[in-house]
């Protein structure tokens, strides 16, 4: 069964639309990302599910209650919010216990629901404090410890961990996704962060423009984006986007570094009714350095030659740009094998792994 | 250091800019003190004056130091100074201001708290505005309202009585109050409220619970604005009280207008002491907080 | 997409009534200040135009007398005066108080050491009331006690200070006394100000090499200019409902010298019973206030637009 159904959902302010028709469906359990750009509505979605925004139209299913007119605290929801929102003039106890409070819980059961919760999130030596003398970390746990409290039956999540030093926000993340493993509680999490996305969630919901993108599982979305946004927006670096030609029905060619074209056959055969002129989507993970070893272990990959014109090495990886005619294209290498500035080398593209999509609908081929 | 010193060598050029420094910083102070000076010299005219012998200030004028000390002075004052007629002092007119002023600072701090924690945190269409409409009242200058309070008052059966000018200094404070607490609580991060509404809290559990926790500074700068305010208005109260039910401002006027012959310096300046220490005392215990208060956000 | 058997009864929504009712309160709460605004700025306004388009004496009575009572009170010499000797006040009052305000805040920003007490001391004035102030000060101005008998005293024997008894200079007693209750007000401000700008300006200025005078005139004082307008608008407001200030220093006196148009309205509605010119007075006192603040918040919505827009 489904904790959250969306359907249809439609959000406008005067004449501005913000949502234009959402579908989407967490089951129980389920931990579902909203993921993109700011401004794609992906909070004011967040927002309606709470309660604290109006519907226009459509409608929102928590559970088998239509709550699209059932006031926030009846809907059986706790959230999390990117300024944790605690409230700064009671005691970390106090703010676990407000939701409570308001609900009229008796005390002893208060008082045993603070002490599972802060056992639970390790906050048990906090709770006598004010969210003023806590560091971001601490609040980002209280703030959770005050969602967890409330046993709901849906986990809002609204960037939480977008106040976080780099560091902590990772260790942060790993928690979540402890946390819900332990919970089992259904979740929606708002980020524009894809990686946080791509680690916590078993489905995505890649939004942009008031509409879902896609609604996948991380892998396929990574893997087979549905148009060009979605390609470009999960994953960094970005894939990179290389116009091409269908010289064949197996092959393109691309404008190569010398200005002539080079032609790369294509893995599978392609689809009936596409267009002459296409573009090509390729991650940075699956360009190489050509060699007839790597043709031996990946039959599909394609050489091509191009110039280096910047290394960037991170540790981990070195990131490469490449110039492939008027393009510059990003590759990312092993350390140990990365290419030169000012070489040129051949370079290996993975045609299993690169999507193709139509230039005019930006849509997946 | 001491090494470092010692062996620096004579730099003319530093010289000069400690020599230069030093000047600056004495032209500041001086500066600061011959202003300094023109301020508290009325205050300590006042204050000396208030204990002095009236004879002592009629042959050496007013400004003059003190060669006694007596509270005489402010006895008469505060209890039995004749003005026109009736021997009572400052007494009365000091408690009307103060009957007037509690209340009136009370009632419209407690409305602006709440108008503007509904013009903050729960805009409805047309909420700014109504907003406006009430930020109007801060401009209107009192002489437009005269002739209707007057006639409001008199339907109202509260000419010539306190009752009167607090409903005046409520309504007319309700625009200035509203304004500082709208500006203040604008500040305050609406995900509180969303996070207790989804906590189950609904309006006036947010209001006592998350909202007036937040808002002594704000408060504390709706308080001193009101109480100065009002304990220091003059027009609506020599307009709609006389005599025993003036506030002190009026009567202080009627006081110091009324001997023609010799004037009572040593019992007017204690009887404008008594007229002006509450504000004052407020003002010293709370200034701080004030002067932070608006400029964190009520003058905008 | 689960499938879900759309004919199943639902749990019924939140009831409506309940839920209008959080819609409701807040209007409810805000209801009653905002009627009471509103009779007091409208209706009263409007009252008070009906008023001074009419034959009031005495008592209000409301035949209507077109603009006479206007055209009778520009004939008049004492409101001629009054609505001089507003903008010769304004002006000076104004330009006083910010100048000398804005000394006092550059002076205390210098790192002084016990800011609070020098601030304290320049702000006290802000706490005491008008009448206060003019009462005490129309002692110091009093020629037989006051200043002038105590410079004489000292041995300066033709020293002259009688500001209030000469109706060519009385106005400036106003002005002065004027000056020295507000400019404290006008230094807080400043000072908030200036205590706002970003000190890597500053920083960035004195790596550039500007000296502290051209550092004030080119970096900091522009960048505070908005309060600069602010304390102006505060101040002509002060000037314009000036009364207390007057009734207490010179009630108007010498003859008609210091008359403004806020006593004289009190003058024509109380003590010589014209009512409908009074109002009408009043009304000139609404429209001194509305030319100096109706550009001031069309300017204000256009800065806030524009800084909207850019950010």
């Amino acid at each position: 069964m489904s904790a959250l159904m969306i359907r249809d959902l439609h959000k406008s302010y005067g004449g501005l639309e913000i949502l234009a028709g959402i579908n989407l469906e967490a089951r129980t359990g389920e931990f579902v990302a909203l993921v993109g750009p700011s401004g794609c509505g992906k909070s004011t979605l967040l927002a309606m599910i709470a309660g604290l925004e109006t519907v226009t139209s459509g409608e929102i299913w928590i559970g088998d209650r239509l709550v699209n007119s059932v006031q926030p605290k009846d809907r059986d929801i706790a959230m999390v919010f990117q300024s944790y929102a605690l409230y700064p003039t009671m005691t970390v106890r106090q703010n676990i216990t407000f939701g409570m409070e308001s609900r009229g819980v008796p005390k002893a059961e208060q008082a045993e629901a603070v002490k599972r919760v802060a056992a639970l999130l390790q906050i048990e030596q906090l709770l006598n404090r004010k969210p003023g003398q806590l560091s971001g970390g601490q609040r980002q746990r209280v703030a959770m410890g005050r969602a967890l409290v409330r046993d709901p039956k849906l986990f809002l999540f609204d960037e939480p961990l977008s106040n976080l030093d780099a560091k902590l926000r990772v260790d942060m993340r790993t928690e979540i996704k402890k946390l819900h493993h332990r919970v089992g509680k259904t979740t929606v999490y708002v980020t524009h962060d894809q990686v946080e996305a791509m680690t916590l969630a078993s489905r995505i919901a890649v939004m942009n423009q008031g509409s879902v993108q896609q609604f996948d599982t991380p892998k396929r979305i990574y893997d087979r984006p549905t148009n060009m946004f979605v390609a470009g927006f999960m994953g960094s670096p970005a894939m990179n986007f290389i116009p091409a030609r269908f010289t064949g029905s197996t092959s393109i060619s691309v404008r190569a570094a010398d200005g002539g074209d080079a032609t790369l056959a294509l893995a599978a055969p392609l689809p009936a009714g596409a267009p002459k002129d296409v573009v090509l989507g390729v991650r940075p993970e699956h360009i190489y350095r050509f060699t007839t070893d790597l043709k031996s272990r990946k039959p599909a990959v394609e050489p091509m030659q191009a110039p280096v014109e910047l290394v960037e090495p991170t540790g981990a990886e070195t990131l490469a740009v490449l110039r492939l005619g008027d393009l510059e294209i990003t590759g990312r290498f092993e350390p140990d094998d990365a290419p030169v500035m000012g070489e040129t080398i051949t370079l290996g593209i993975d045609m299993s792994r690169a999507c193709l999509f139509d230039p005019a609908t930006k849509a997946l081929l | 250091m001491a090494e470092i010193a010692a062996n620096a060598r004579h730099d003319p050029e530093a010289a000069a800019a400690t020599r230069r420094y030093f000047w600056a910083r004495f032209l500041v102070y001086a500066v600061l003190t011959l202003f300094a000076v023109i301020y508290l010299a009325p205050l300590l005219v006042v204050v000396f004056n208030s204990l002095r012998e009236q004879s002592d200030i009629a042959r050496n004028g007013l400004i003059s130091l003190p060669r006694s000390f007596r509270l005489d002075a402010w006895a008469q004052a505060w209890g039995t100074y004749c003005v026109s007629g009736t021997c009572e002092g400052m007494k009365r007119n000091f408690f009307n201001s103060l009957w007037m002023t509690i209340p009136a600072t009370l009632i419209s701090t407690l409305l602006g708290a709440m108008n503007g924690y509904v013009l903050s945190k729960w805009r409805f269409k047309g909420s700014e505005i109504l907003f406006n409409l009430m930020l109007l009242g801060v401009f209107m200058p009192g002489q437009i309202s005269l002739m209707p309070w007057a006639f409001l008052l008199g339907k109202l059966g509260l000419t010539n009585s306190t009752y009167g000018l607090v409903l005046i200094h409520v309504v007319q404070g309700i625009s200035f109050t509203t304004l500082f607490c709208r500006n203040f609580y604008v500040s305050i991060p609406d995900d509180l409220i969303k996070a207790a509404r989804i906590d189950g809290a609904g309006f006036w559990r947010i209001f006592r619970k998350i909202i007036l926790p937040l808002s002594p500074p704000i408060l504390i700068v709706t308080v001193i604005w009101q109480f100065t305010g009002i304990w220091n208005e003059y027009l609506f109260g020599v307009v709609f009280t006389s005599g025993q039910q003036q506030p002190i401002t009026a009567a202080l006027v009627a006081l110091t207008a009324g001997g023609t012959t010799a004037r009572a310096y040593d019992v007017m300046s204690a009887a404008v002491l008594i007229g002006a220490l509450p504000p004052l005392l407020i003002y010293l215990f709370g200034g701080k907080y004030f002067v932070r208060g608006l400029t964190q956000g009520a003058i905008k | 997409m689960s499938t879900r058997d759309l004919t199943v009864p639902v749990t019924a929504p939140a009831t409506p009534w309940r839920q209008r009712l959080g819609t409701i309160v807040p209007i409810l709460v805000l209801a009653p200040s905002l009627a009471a605004s509103f009779v007091y700025v409208f209706v009263f306004t409007l009252w008070t135009l009906y008023l001074s388009l009419s034959s009031s004496s005495l008592m209000p009575t409301y035949g209507f007398v077109g603009l006479d009572n206007y055209a009778s009170l520009w004939a008049n010499r004492r409101w001629n005066i009054a609505y001089t000797n507003l903008f010769l006040f304004s002006g000076f009052y104004i330009v006083g108080s910010m100048a000398i305000g804005l000394l006092l805040a550059i002076l205390i920003d210098q790192r002084v050491r016990g800011e609070a007490v020098w601030r304290t001391i320049f702000l006290y004035p802000l706490a005491v009331s008008f009448i206060v102030t003019g009462t005490v000060w129309s002692w110091l101005y009093n020629p037989v006690d006051g200043i002038q008998a105590f410079v004489r005293g000292l041995g300066w024997a033709d020293f002259s200070f009688a500001l209030t008894a000469n109706r060519n200079t009385a106005i400036y007693a106003v002005i002065i006394t004027g000056i020295w209750q507000s400019s404290g007000f006008a230094m807080a401000l400043f000072l908030a100000g200036l205590r706002s700008v970003d000190p890597d300006l500053i920083k960035a200025a004195q790596i550039d090499g500007a000296s502290v005078s051209r550092t004030y005139r080119k970096v900091i004082l522009p960048t505070i200019a908005p309060i600069f307008l602010a304390v102006a608008v505060i101040q002509i407001q002060f000037a314009i409902k000036t009364f207390d200030l007057v009734a207490a220093l010179t009630r108007g006196g010498p003859g008609v010298s210091t008359t403004f148009p806020a006593i004289y309205v009190y003058d024509l509605m109380f003590q010589r019973g014209q009512i409908g010119e009074g109002a009408a007075a009043a009304m000139m006192m609404l429209a001194a206030l509305a030319v100096v603040l109706v550009p001031y918040s069309v300017w204000i919505v256009w800065r806030r637009r524009a800084e909207g827009r850019n950010g």
